[in-house]
């Protein structure tokens, strides 16, 4: 805490001019704003809060003994080496690893088309950055995951919601805005898209718009970026089949995906699968970001995979995460009002919730955070053009069944409290 | 320059505007180590008297805005360790975190501020006060400014231009504080005067803040580039000396110390209007008191060490 610095360093400047960096700032820099709201997230970090705001997957389950026994395979295995900068486009044997991962899930990739990446965010990034110029078109599910709305942000993109439902992205919606976009002229650079166990929409698109979408894409000559990293977080139901399967190789989908969900996000592990040519332009882009991936992540996951089944140890989040899910249904059942409705996840982390149209949820976070202690994402972090401002994200695989239980009940308070003050204007409650 | 002395920031705290705490704090920090003192960075939590009996700080530079910094808490808890801190005292912290007490003081002391009706919760949900939101109407008109009662930074403030605007508004402000006030816009310029000194403050010049949106909201504050802050404003002489006169009045019969800042309308008249008194003003990179402070010729590294020269004892 003490900085212990008692030297007198007054031969710097001292005629500070706090504003000096104003008009220096990038226009992509200038996007980003303050918000109110960012800063009140900062406060769910708070140990009295029961926060289920964040997307944190539950690294408690990771068993200690293998922690250990990998660390100490990495440290005796590779020694320096472990330590050394890598190839940009990720160890051979972790894009090996990675293509074998998406066979059992029926993707076919060779090691040469894929790029490791520092976690999902990375690829999401690196994706965005290399097709996206300023004003550039991009196609997003609304809501989308709120983590690349900062990225589209930065790169200017010009976002188009579609909206989900219970099956996903509406194909038709999406169809009549490529429509109206055709009638001026216009075409989106991209789709962006999360198909299984949406962030945050908690929905997953079903089998015949998968198909939908990958035609009509390859028909409007659309890129589809699908966006997959908790495709393995299933609870319930058959997974289907990847965009980037269905596409078969014909280069229209670029596949994006990780290991913070199934393994650990510490080790800032994640991929792209893409067409060479496209992969190329990304691994220039990763180059001069960070040159490569953490080795000692790589190693890490390398050593994982070699000793271990990754699919046991997911199994054992699943059962974990699914009971955790039930609870927050539960809870959502008993606690909040009947005007309110809520995704029905079969997998992923998330629930989705909207409140009648008289609850703002960024305000009905602050009345959480302030006097109830419990807090969520309200969703109009998710869209880019002020929707969702009824809506919320609510996160189950972090917190235990009775934190759960708890906040969500915190959460009915705060609704309640609001819903009476309504009332009192005489609103239709 | 003063003897190096170990110095206490507090900052963070647990207000919506921890954040915003937070970068202030950091310009502060920055000046102490510059101006050669030994800073001690404390995030105000539930150890901070175990923390401060630890350090044993010569002097505590209060960092914190809204609750816990402005309120009057951690000046009660600093009077008690007996540790000289920054700025004002309990007494006018307590009494300008409050926007109700604020302004009846100001009217009792005929400085002139916009005129307002508040309420809490409670009277909405269990004494239908929502059934008089016409007389206020009548009595103020529209628009009207709703706003908490107790935060800063202009959070959860809504103009409502409408009848229908008035409940949503107070809805919004009520998420933010238990209690809201409803008081008459004054449509004009928006300047801020800073004071600096305790027996013989003195009003630095005035600031206007010229910004696109509604009104000095949040992200028109802290996002670098959205507001202009213009230092020293485009002000007449007579309305300099005025907005300078009208502050150092605030200022006083508020009973501050070290600093604050005194946030006003200038209308279309060259009507001056009192809107609040800040004990802690924003120290971040786009915050109004650095700016006046350059306008005057003072670094910022001059506005601190004057600041913590001044700090003190006493309620």
């Amino acid at each position: 805490m003490n900085d212990g610095q008692g030297a007198p360093t007054a031969d710097r400047t001292t005629a500070r001019d706090p504003s000096r960096f104003e008009d220096r700032f990038a226009a992509r820099a200038t996007g980003i704003k303050s918000s109110a709201m960012r800063d009140l997230m900062s406060l769910t970090e708070r140990p009295e809060i029961i926060s289920l705001a964040g997307g944190l997957p539950d690294t408690d389950c990771f068993p200690d003994e293998i922690f250990c026994e990998v660390w100490e395979a990495v440290a005796t295995k590779y020694k320096a080496s472990s330590l050394q900068y890598g190839p940009t486009e990720g160890l051979l044997e972790l894009r090996q690893y990675i293509c074998e991962i998406m066979r059992s899930e029926g993707a076919i990739a060779q090691p040469d088309e894929i790029l490791v990446t520092a976690g999902g965010q990375q690829a999401i990034a690196l994706a965005i950055g290399a097709f996206i110029d300023p004003g550039d078109i991009v196609i997003a599910e609304g809501p989308t995951y709120p983590g690349a709305v900062p990225t589209l942000t930065t790169n200017q993109a010009q976002v188009i919601h579609i909206p989900l439902d219970a099956n996903g992205m509406s194909i038709d919606s999406l169809e009549e805005h490529l429509d109206r976009l055709d009638s001026q002229g216009r075409q989106p650079k991209l789709i962006y898209t999360i198909p299984n166990f949406h962030n945050p929409g908690g929905v997953t698109m079903s089998l015949e718009r998968r198909h939908q979408l990958v035609a009509l894409a390859a028909e409007r000559d659309i890129l589809i970026v699908e966006d997959n990293p908790y495709g393995a977080i299933r609870f319930e139901g058959d997974a289907l089949p990847s965009l980037y399967e269905l596409d078969a190789g014909a280069g229209g989908v670029v596949y994006l995906s990780t290991f913070s969900k199934i393994l650990s996000p510490g080790v800032r592990i994640g991929w792209v699968a893409a067409p060479a040519l496209i992969l190329r332009k990304m691994n220039l882009g990763k180059q001069a970001i960070d040159l490569c991936s953490s080795t000692l992540g790589q190693r890490f996951i390398i050593e994982y995979l070699r000793r271990h089944d990754w699919r046991q140890h997911v199994g054992r989040l699943n059962i974990i995460y699914s009971s955790r899910r039930d609870a927050m249904l539960a809870a959502l059942s008993n606690e909040f009002p009947a005007e309110a409705t809520w995704s029905h996840p079969r997998g992923g982390l998330f629930v989705w919730a909207t409140l009648p149209e008289y609850l703002q949820t960024s305000e009905l976070l602050a009345r959480a955070i302030d006097r109830h202690q419990v807090a969520f994402v309200p969703g109009g972090a998710a869209f880019l053009d002020g929707q969702g401002q009824h809506s919320m994200r609510l996160n189950f695989s972090s917190s235990s069944e009775e934190k759960i239980t708890e906040g969500v009940h915190r959460i009915g308070a705060a609704i309640e409290a609001m819903t009476a003050l309504q009332r009192a204007f005489g609103g239709g409650v | 320059m003063s003897s190096p002395q170990r110095v206490a920031v507090l900052k963070g705290g647990q207000s919506l505007e921890r954040e915003v705490s937070l970068r202030s704090a950091a310009n502060v920090e920055a000046a102490l180590r510059r101006l050669g003192h030994q800073v001690i960075s404390v995030d105000a939590d539930s150890s901070l008297v175990r923390t401060l009996r630890t350090e044993r700080p010569d002097v505590v530079f209060v960092a914190i805005h809204g609750k816990g910094g402005e309120d009057g808490t951690v000046q009660e808890i600093l009077e008690i360790l007996n540790i000289p801190y920054t700025g004002s005292g309990v007494l006018a912290c307590v009494r300008s975190m409050d926007k109700v007490v604020t302004k009846a003081i100001f009217t009792d002391a005929g400085i002139p501020t916009p005129p307002a009706c508040a309420f809490g919760e409670d009277a909405f949900r269990e004494l239908g006060a929502a059934d008089a939101l016409g007389e206020v109407q009548l009595r103020l008109g529209l628009p009207l400014v709703v706003k908490p009662a107790k935060q800063g930074s202009a959070i959860g403030i809504t103009i409502a231009r409408s009848p229908e605007d008035v409940p949503r508004g107070i809805m919004s402000a009520l998420s933010y504080d238990n209690h809201v006030m409803l008081e008459q816009f004054i449509p004009g310029r928006e300047i801020a005067v800073s004071v600096i000194g305790t027996a013989d403050p003195v009003a630095l010049p005035a600031v206007e803040a010229v910004f696109s949106g509604d009104f000095y909201d949040f992200e028109s504050r802290y996002t670098p580039g959205m507001t202009e802050l213009v230092a020293p404003a485009d002000l007449s002489d007579a309305l300099a000396a005025e907005v300078s006169r009208v502050a150092l009045q605030c200022y006083q019969v508020m009973g501050f110390r070290g600093f604050g800042r005194i946030d006003m309308i200038i209308d279309a008249d060259d009507q001056v209007w009192v809107l609040e008194i800040n004990p802690i003003p924003g120290m971040t990179d786009t915050s109004l008191l650095p700016k006046a402070a350059q306008a005057a010729g003072l670094s910022f590294d001059d506005v601190i060490e004057r600041v913590l020269g001044e700090a003190a004892l006493g309620i």
